[in-house]
Formats: structure tokens, C-alpha cells, sequence
């Protein structure tokens, strides 16, 4: 059954969207043939600009639709996500002004041009350049997942080529005005985004709040529920549990903005002024994100039976809501996901013009041909997420997606400590970066693809994070081999920066 | 770049401050407990919102610390 008038709200918002996603190009005029502005808006955007545009940018629509689904599956221990988007905003406050400085005094557009430039090695920064785009790619494609989630559960659920046609259609077009205006598209998208989201949450939540009869039912009968299931689950976190919540959540929080998509919204800021102050500003989005992972609860007590717990909040939401507010609320989700589908592209697309285009391919060309080769490079990497998301189970961009939060950390050494010191030696880094990578796939598929791996530490037994175990080796490698290679005086790189890069102007502020 | 003045760093120490929101969340044995409850509400949950709220008083208060501009 089609639900015609939650469609009709659907289109309508997505036709706005449309609109503005092509009016973007007109919006802060400034010459998109520049790399600096198709890729960074022209680093122009003030406070609000940019808090929308974080914001939009790394809470994104598979995060509404997975955080309530594993709370809804597992209960507490997926409650992690509140610890994960609490500490990164501090650790954020304190590397991110410093890294959009010396990005905006050395013209930087990616963390692998200051590598390029910090270490003088254009391995290690196509390291990074790799592992940014290879961390990126099943990000949209679990973006493409979220969207097809809100289709189906629309009534759309045909199969074949015409049951992926909405899904098809709303990324060509996203495809098309990202190519067109770059960063704006996405930053003009944000305002309505996140505006669709505030409304849709808080609204939700009180209504759900209020039908349920209060927060106190809701979590008694969640954990009356969850105790009852065949696997047992608690609203409360074991003891046994601690070292992978708290290891998940600083992992997490390490990582995050060690994606390109990332560190991309950040460096279209206009100051480093602007970016300290939306650290300030960012966790009211936690702040939601903790309602919304709530919803995995309201969708038990409402007794939602899903197909999938990627179903909960989706059916909760129509079971509970009249159809204009399942139309609004589906058109949030689908529409966050096209705002960081649109920049993780634009990131991915950087990369590789910066890093392999116009290091290997074609040395030294101009900023024309750089953001041409971007523009391009955007729309196959969004082609090929669509093609993963239609021709592979839904399953394989999941794994893919885990092992990528464990392989983005494994450039936190070379990237966040490299703008403090240029202690560590270029090839003690490559070395670190190389064995944490390998590592960490290695037990994440070891532990059949779950993020947590049992370390046995003498006798006991440690639940942690893979992506931090390997971390901790590779941060280990990195410290001895830099020892090692200064001792026997292997060459390192000529560092281009200068002290006075990473400061803050006083002037244009 | 070069020759424009560096903006010196007021109170660098302020961003000691920092920790905090770091030792109150990543330590769960601190606040996975059902009692004290709100409401119904978990300590284990109204604790975790509440620390975003206190994380970013600390986050304004560092910036203002720190802050060296007065435009």
C-alpha cells in the first residue's frame, strides 16, 4: 500500500531541496572553478553556515535509522553513540583550529596535502589519501541504504530496476548539483535538513513520550521485553560490558573526524574563531542523537515487530504518526542522507584529484584542472555506491563500513600528532599506518564482524574496540621505529611547513 | 601569511580543562547504575545527556578563556 499524502509531503520537501541544491551555485558568488571554491565554498561560511553544515555533514540519515536500531536490537551497550559524540567535540575544539590554520595559511585542501607537506613523502600521504577514499566509499553507500529504508517503508516496494528507480533518481540529481556547486550544495541543503530533523524529533518525542505513557513505561517495558527475547538483552550495562562501551566510544570519537567528509565541513569555515565556537555549539546535535537512539526503546514499547531492526524506527514512526508527519519525517531522513552523501563525495573527490591525479597522473596542474578532475571524480565515486548498494546485499556495505571506522584511526598518528611535532619519521609512520591497518581487518573479521575483540591480557579477557587495539599498535610501531630509523640514519623528509603556519592571523578574522 | 601579526594564545592552561568531559564519560563502572533515577529515567541515561549539556559549558568556557579577540 502507497501512503499518497506522505508521499505528497515527501516530494514536496525533496522537490525544495532540489531547488536549492541548483540555486546554490548563485549563492556567495565566487568562481567554481577554483578548487578552493568548488571544494571548500571559498572557506567563506561564518558560525551558523557552518554549524549546519557539520552537523548535516556527520549525523547523517544511517545514523537515525542505525543508532535506535542497534539500542532496539542490543539495548544499552548501543548506547555508546552518546559517550562517542560527547568527547569528540572537545578533542575537536582543541586540533581543529590549529589544522584549519595551517590548511588555510598553506592552501591545503585535504589531511593528505599537510601530510604531503609535513613529512615530505608522498607515500605516506597517499596512505592517507587511500584510506580517506576507501573509508568514504561505504559511507555513501549506507547513505543509499538509509534512503532506500524511507522508500520502502513509503509503500514503494517493488523490485526489480523500477523498484530502485526513487533511489536512482533522487542521487542523479544530488549527483548533478554537487557537480554544479560543490561545498554550497550541501551547506544550503543542511539549513533545510536539519531544520526537517529538529522539528521531526522533538516533535516525535513528545508525542511518543506522551502515547506511551511516559518515560518510566517506556523503559520498564523495554527492559520487561528485552529480558524476554531469546537472546537476552538489559537496559542496563553489565559490568562485563565496560570495555567495549568505553573503548567503542573513544575509538569512535578518535575516528570521526579523521574522515575526509569530516574535516572537509570544518575547513569551510571562515576562521578558526568559527570553528572553536561550533565545537561549543555541536552537541545539541547529541543532544538529539540521544533522543533518537531513545526511539529504538519507544519502538519496543510501542511493540514495533520490524523485519529487520533497520525497520524499528521506520515502523514505529508509522504506526504512531498521521500521514503529513510520516512524509515529513521520512523526507529528513532521505534528505540527510543526501547532505553528507554530497560532501563525503566532494571529500573522496579531493583525494583523488589532490593526491593521485596531480601527484602521479598529471604533476602540478592548475586549480581548473584540479576541481575538473574533482567534479568527475565525485560522480564515480557516487555511481559507484549506487552500484554497491543495488547489485551487493545491504550486508557487505555494513561490514565494509565497520572496518572503515577502524582504518580512518589508523591515520590519527601521522595526521593529528604531525601538526605538534615532526618527531615521528616519515617511514616509522607508513610502517604503523600499514601493520594497524592490517591488523585491525584482520580481527574484525577474526571476530566475524563485530567491533569487538576479546584481547587476552595474561588471564584476563578484554572486550575492545579493533580499530583502537590497532591503533595501539600502530602508534607502538611508529614510536620504536622512529627510535630505530633516527638511530641508523635513514633519511626522513624536508618538513615545508614553518612554525609560524599552524598560528592564527590576527588579520581576516 | 608570513607578515601579518600571530594572534598569541591567551591562558594556554585553560584547555586543561578538557579532560573533563573525557574522565566523566569514558570510565562506564562511573555511571552505569540504575539509582539515583529521574522520572523513571536511569542514572545510566539522564548521567549521558547530561554530561553533552556540562561538556559544552566547559567547551564555552575555555573559548572565553582562551579568547583574545574583543571585535
Amino acid at each position: 500500500m502507497i501512503l499518497w499524502t506522505a508521499v505528497a509531503v515527501f516530494v514536496a520537501l525533496f522537490a525544495l531541496v532540489t531547488v536549492l541544491g541548483f540555486a546554490a551555485v548563485r549563492w556567495r558568488a565566487g568562481d567554481l572553478n577554483d578548487i578552493h571554491q568548488w571544494a571548500l565554498a571559498g572557506r567563506g561560511f561564518g558560525t551558523l553556515v557552518t554549524w549546519f553544515l557539520i552537523g548535516g555533514d556527520i549525523y547523517t540519515a544511517y545514523t537515525f535509522i542505525a543508532v535506535p536500531a542497534l539500542i532496539y536490537g542490543v539495548g544499552a551497550p548501543g548506547f555508546f553513540a552518546l559517550p562517542y559524540t560527547t568527547i569528540v567535540f572537545p578533542l575537536v575544539f582543541i586540533f581543529g583550529p590549529r589544522f584549519w590554520c595551517i590548511a588555510k595559511n598553506r592552501g591545503y585542501v585535504t589531511y593528505a596535502d599537510f601530510v604531503r607537506e609535513r613529512y615530505g613523502s608522498r607515500s605516506l600521504a597517499l596512505a592517507v589519501a587511500i584510506t580517506g577514499i576507501l573509508a568514504t566509499m561505504p559511507y555513501i553507500a549506507l547513505q543509499l541504504v538509509g534512503l532506500q529504508v524511507v522508500i520502502a517503508a513509503l509503500g514503494f516496494t517493488g523490485s526489480g530496476f523500477l523498484g530502485d528507480l526513487p533511489v536512482i533518481v533522487a542521487f542523479a540529481i544530488l549527483a548533478i548539483y554537487t557537480y554544479r556547486g560543490g561545498l554550497r550544495a550541501p551547506a544550503l541543503v543542511a539549513f533545510v535538513k536539519d531544520t526537517l530533523i529538529y522539528v521531526t524529533v522533538i516533535g516525535a518525542t513528545i508525542v511518543l513520550v506522551t502515547k506511551l505513557g511516559g518515560f518510566a513505561h517506556i523503559f520498564a517495558t523495554a527492559a520487561t521485553i528485552l529480558a524476554q527475547r531469546p537472546k537476552p538483552a538489559s537496559i542496563m550495562l553489565a559490568p562485563a560490558g565496560y570495555s567495549a562501551y568505553a573503548t567503542l566510544a573513544f575509538g569512535s570519537g578518535l575516528a570521526l573526524f579523521m574522515y575526509p567528509h569530516s574535516i572537509t565541513g570544518v575547513l569551510g569555515a571562515k576562521s578558526a574563531r568559527v570553528v572553536r565556537r561550533n565545537m561549543v555549539i555541536l552537541p545539541a546535535y547529541s543532544v538529539m542523537l540521544g533522543f533518537i537512539a531513545l526511539f529504538g526503546y519507544m519502538a519496543i514499547a510501542a511493540g514495533a515487530h520490524p523485519a529487520t531492526p533497520n525497520g524499528a524506527v521506520p515502523a514505529l514512526i508509522l504506526a504512531s504518526f498521521p500521514q503529513w508527519f510520516i512524509g515529513v519525517a521520512f523526507a529528513a531522513i532521505a534528505i540527510g542522507a543526501l547532505v553528507p552523501a554530497a560532501i563525503m563525495s566532494i571529500a573522496a573527490a579531493n583525494l583523488y584529484a589532490r593526491s593521485i591525479h596531480m601527484e602521479f597522473v598529471q604533476p602540478a596542474c592548475s586549480s581548473a584542472v584540479q576541481t575538473k578532475v574533482a567534479r568527475f571524480a565525485s560522480l564515480i565515486v557516487k555511481t559507484g555506491a549506487l552500484l554497491f548498494v543495488l547489485f551487493l546485499p545491504t550486508q557487505f556495505a555494513i561490514y565494509f563500513q565497520l572496518l572503515a571506522g577502524a582504518w580512518i584511526l589508523q591515520t590519527f598518528p601521522a595526521v593529528v600528532f604531525g601538526l605538534y611535532t615532526r618527531w615521528f619519521h616519515r617511514s616509522a609512520l607508513f610502517v604503523g599506518w600499514l601493520v594497524g591497518m592490517v591488523l585491525a581487518t584482520w580481527m574484525a573479521v577474526a571476530a566475524g564482524f563485530t567491533p569487538v575483540f576479546a584481547l587476552h591480557l595474561g588471564a584476563r579477557v578484554m572486550p575492545l574496540y579493533v580499530g583502537l587495539i590497532a591503533l595501539g599498535a600502530n602508534l607502538g610501531l611508529a614510536l620504536v621505529l622512529t627510535m630505530l630509523f633516527k638511530g641508523v640514519k635513514i633519511p626522513d623528509g624536508v618538513d615545508a611547513t614553518s612554525a609560524r603556519d599552524y598560528e592564527e592571523a590576527l588579520a581576516g578574522v | 601569511m608570513k607578515d601579518q601579526p600571530v594572534r598569541p594564545v591567551r591562558r594556554p592552561y585553560a584547555y586543561w580543562l578538557l579532560i573533563l568531559p573525557f574522565a566523566g564519560t569514558l570510565w562506564p563502572a562511573l555511571y552505569a547504575h540504575a539509582e539515583p533515577s529521574i522520572g523513571g529515567v536511569p542514572f545510566f541515561y539522564w548521567y549521558q545527556f547530561l554530561c553533552i549539556g556540562l561538556t559544552a559549558i566547559v567547551m564555552a568556557f575555555v573559548y572565553l578563556l582562551t579568547r583574545t579577540d574583543r571585535s
